[in-house]
């Protein structure tokens, strides 16, 4: 069975024409010689909202270094807004994984997004009042900061702030030099139930108003389900893609992993992954020894 | 404490006529100046990348380099120099960005350190042992500083700050928020050995007016005592300046009218500057109440 086939009678209108954002064919990635996934195909459209799910070790953030361009393919294409990966850098907001700033650190919210912004550019800054440019960054980063409703905590110290208006404040420097493609390596992590569910509306009302495509690695698919588009399932060294409702099925996850696997869904929407092996253990006394 | 303040005589003006009276004095005001500065801006970098530890590291290097070039009678400012430069591109070695064993790291760098000072030890030691000269290494010879010695300063410093300046904005970036500053194109590594090299120079200059041991009390103390103060990077850097420079005029004040030295008033000056603003901190914060629940860690 095709998910491509079946999924393109219910892509959104446009989808075709639109340029896609980002293209794999065949792909394979390799981390120090280890291979993480092979033969995977993906085709996402602009301004569609992503979930890149898989077990621990499946590769979700080496396909976000992967369209980064930090680590090469080694087999197969990528494409990422019309070119190779990493030509398009300035186009790409980032979100590396697991960062939190510890309470010590006497930077403010405000900022942090600024240097999203600016934090390249060698010299040294006129004050703001001074010059135009100055006051045209300090406006782009409040746009940026209302954008993610951080306004009433972004002049505060980073440090002092809880993880869900860190977060905020994150994807506002990913956001402030208005990418059109936003790689969020687990966001929710660190998250409460209430506060994932929060930071996806937040994610999907930015990808819709903003035309952002955003790929957004999870490890649990249920907080966000309602708002996303499509979604990459990474598992037993591969992946495939497709709508939420044709990848999260018993057949589609069965082939996938290679032995039965069942998804249940509960009364309340929820979906149940059961009977995947545990890859990882598997997986590593497979390779161990290769390095 | 009775403090015996010879010759002041409470009217400012003929107080400072008399501190300028000597060239000696002169030099001084205008060494403190520069090296204030330079460790105030440089310092607040350092404070802000938790690299404090790289910097005592690096100024106790600078004793044997300064002992071994008077042994070898080699320019003093000659061995500071070149012993920060090669103990700053050795740490950029041993603390690569990315590398997470900060344990490890800090140990292999202890082991460093101490061998160090042993070795500064043996070279005051054949050098006929002069005690004075070991004392105005570790401690520092405000009030003998050279013209020369101010001339070259000067140069150093602005070099280094210029150079500062033109690295300064992504070097916060990178010190604030590594991995993005990585992916948006920031040559992180390099500028951590620039950086590094920087510090090397702002530790040598100040070693050479505050000795080896002092030097801290213009690049830490200042620049932490502002980062209390205010979290914001334009402010914090002004702050931190200013902080180091009136510490080291006070200091030089105090230590010239009254009997103990130089190096005592400029480190205790600055450390009560730090405990007190942390005190009225602390007292401010209990009084706005207790931190909202979003703040807890």
């Amino acid at each position: 069975m095709n998910t491509q086939a079946i999924s393109s009678g219910a892509e959104p209108a446009g989808r075709q024409e639109a340029e896609g954002a980002i293209r794999l064919e065949a792909a394979a990635a390799a981390r120090g010689g280890r291979p993480v996934w092979s033969g995977v195909d993906l085709s996402i459209g602009q301004g569609e909202f992503v979930a890149v799910l898989g077990p621990n070790g499946s590769g979700k953030s080496t396909l976000l270094h992967v369209l980064l361009g930090l680590l090469p393919l080694r087999e197969g294409i990528a494409s990422v807004i019309s070119g190779p990966p990493g030509s398009a850098k300035d186009q790409i907001g980032y979100l590396p994984q697991r960062r939190s700033f510890d309470a010590g650190t006497r930077v403010r919210g405000l900022d942090l997004v600024r240097l999203g912004l600016d934090g390249t550019r060698w010299g040294f800054p006129l004050p703001t009042a001074l010059s135009p440019r100055g006051r045209a960054a300090a406006g782009r980063v409040e746009e940026a900061i209302e954008l993610v409703g951080a306004s009433a905590y972004a002049s505060r110290p980073i440090g002092a702030l809880s993880g869900g208006e860190q977060q905020r404040l994150l994807i506002a420097q990913a956001l402030v030099r208005r990418p059109r493609l936003l790689l969020l390596d687990e966001p929710l992590d660190s998250l409460d139930l209430s506060n994932q569910g929060a930071v996806a509306a937040l994610v999907q009302r930015i990808c819709r108003e903003e035309g952002v495509t955003v790929l957004l690695v999870a490890h649990d698919v249920n907080p966000i389900l309602p708002y996303l588009d499509r979604v990459v399932y990474f598992a037993a060294g591969s992946g495939v893609e497709g709508t939420p409702r044709e990848v999260i099925t018993g057949p589609t996850l069965s082939r996938l992993y290679g032995v039965p696997v069942e998804v249940l869904e509960t009364s309340d929407g929820r979906l149940v992954v059961v009977g995947t092996p545990e890859p990882p253990a598997h997986h590593h006394a497979r390779h161990d020894h290769g390095d | 404490m009775a403090i015996e303040l010879a010759g002041l005589s409470w009217n400012p003006v003929s107080d400072l006529e008399q501190l300028t009276e000597f060239p000696f004095m002169v030099q001084a005001l205008e060494a403190g100046t520069i090296v204030a500065v330079m460790a105030g801006a440089i310092g607040w970098f350092m404070v802000l990348r938790r690299q404090t530890f790289a910097g005592h590291t690096l100024s106790v290097i600078a004793f044997p380099g300064a002992a071994g070039a008077t042994l070898a009678g080699l320019p003093i400012a000659l061995g500071y120099f070149g012993a920060c430069g090669m103990a700053a591109i050795a740490l950029s070695q041993v603390s690569r960005p990315g590398r997470e064993s900060p344990g490890s790291e800090s140990a292999a760098i202890g082991t460093v350190q101490a061998f160090g000072l042993g070795l500064g030890f043996l070279f005051v030691t054949l050098y006929s042992g002069q005690l004075s000269d070991l004392e105005s290494l570790l401690f520092g010879t405000f009030l003998g500083i050279t013209a020369a010695q101010v001339q070259t300063l000067f140069w150093v410093a602005l070099a280094a700050l210029a150079f500062l300046a033109v690295i300064g904005r992504p070097l916060l970036f990178a010190s604030v928020d590594g991995a993005v500053a990585r992916t948006a194109g920031v040559p992180t590594g390099a500028l951590a050995l620039a950086f590094l090299l920087l510090l090397g120079l702002a530790v040598a200059a100040t070693a050479e007016i505050t000795g080896a041991l002092l030097v801290f009390a213009l690049l830490v103390t200042p620049a932490a005592t502002a980062q209390q103060i205010t979290a914001r990077p334009g402010p914090g850097l002004a702050i931190s300046v200013a902080l180091a420079l009136s510490v080291t005029w006070l200091g030089l004040a105090i230590g010239y009218f009254s009997p103990y030295p130089v190096g005592f008033w400029v480190t205790s000056l600055s450390f009560g500057l730090y405990v007190a603003v942390r005190l009225l901190l602390g007292a401010l914060a209990r009084r706005r109440g207790p931190e909202p629940l979003g703040a807890a860690p």
